[in-house]
């Protein structure tokens, strides 16, 4: 019988397909949360729709499942009552970038205080295995049969270019990176997005003629560069493929200070 | 080095194999429903990365107390 401090452990075993990455991640978060040591009381996790956010229902904290991409809209309501709590949204890719696109750059923008995790399985894996904004040119989906024609983002560009501080990525196959970058993010005081690469066997790797759990996490760890050993690299080589470690970071000031300054500007201008 | 005792729990395993795969000792092998059992334990250096793998929570490494002995 597992026994994690931060887990709601009568609630295991979770509901994700055999050799899904989301426990990888789970398990990586749940470490780095006790590296932490974070209070209970203390810590909100909130997530939006799909696989990933299934997350929260496993985590015994103050937890928030809310509707489809608006996570991060609740976080930020969240965390604006109330700055002294240390918020987590747990994002899909899909959730994140496709319907929750708007809100992940504008929460990039204001640099409030929260910490995101976004899990890339490639593919929207509760509802069938469409294709999102963040799976690969040419890999196939149930809505893309003869391959992907769009081009996918790099949800780490995009975030830094939104503007946020901290931007890290991981794979479930680095997963003691995966926990230390986790843990590096919650000292950043504003907003920070670590993008999990994740596998889904079923929806993704099954499709893509990648049998396998393992082949499948493989596949992932083919395709990663260490940022270190990517600066000494010409761009031809780094061609298709992930870049992991710490991308960007950049300390500015919070939202939520910002916003109290305006407060106390405010009530003395009416104090006048 | 610390040694450690290994608990499955084969009633959070899924049998998804990442474990058996990914061990650099080959220290598990599948039963008949794909869920790993111990066969060569006396293999294993502690790397825990069938730990940091699991995406069940169904293997852990229990610190033994002194004078126990790991099995090997």
């Amino acid at each position: 019988m597992s026994h994690k401090k931060y887990l709601r452990n009568n609630k295991l075993p979770h509901i994700w397909c055999p050799g899904c990455g989301n426990g990888i991640v789970l398990s990586a978060f749940e470490r780095a949360l006790e590296a932490a040591d974070v209070d209970k009381d203390k810590t909100v996790i909130v997530s939006g729709i799909g696989c990933s956010s299934r997350m929260p229902t496993y985590m015994d904290f103050n937890t928030l499942h809310t509707t489809h991409g608006r996570a991060l809209a609740f976080a930020t309501g969240v965390k604006l009552a109330h700055p002294e709590l240390e918020v987590f949204v747990v994002m899909g890719d899909g959730d994140a970038t496709a319907i929750g696109g708007n809100h992940l750059i504008h929460a990039a923008r204001r640099n409030i205080g929260l910490n995101a995790i976004v899990i890339n399985n490639n593919i929207y894996g509760m509802t069938g295995g469409q294709y999102s904004p963040l799976t690969p040119t040419g890999m196939k989906a149930t809505t893309a049969p003869y391959g992907m024609v769009e081009r996918n983002f790099d949800l780490c560009e995009l975030a830094k270019a939104a503007g946020a501080t901290y931007v890290a990525r991981g794979t479930v196959y680095h997963a003691k990176q995966l926990t230390d970058l986790i843990l590096e993010s919650m000292e950043n005081k504003g907003f920070s997005l670590v993008e999990a690469v994740s596998t889904c066997p079923v929806g993704f790797g099954r499709r893509n003629k990648i049998r396998g759990n393992y082949q499948l996490m493989e596949w992932v760890k083919d395709q990663c560069v260490n940022v270190k050993a990517a600066a000494k690299k010409t761009p031809e080589e780094l061609e298709h493929k992930i870049l992991i470690g710490k991308i960007h970071h950049a300390p500015a000031e919070e939202y939520t200070a910002c916003y109290d300054k305006i407060i106390a500007i405010a009530e003395k201008e009416a104090k006048r | 080095m610390a040694a450690f005792r290994k608990e499955i729990d084969l009633n959070l395993c899924k049998g998804c194999g990442i474990c058996i795969d990914i061990c650099p000792k080959e220290v598990y092998d599948r039963d008949p429903l794909g869920k790993p059992i111990m066969e060569r334990d006396e293999n294993c250096i502690y790397c825990k990365q069938c730990l940091l793998h699991c995406p069940d929570f169904a293997i852990e490494f229990i610190p033994l107390k002194e004078g126990e002995a790991d099995g090997k």
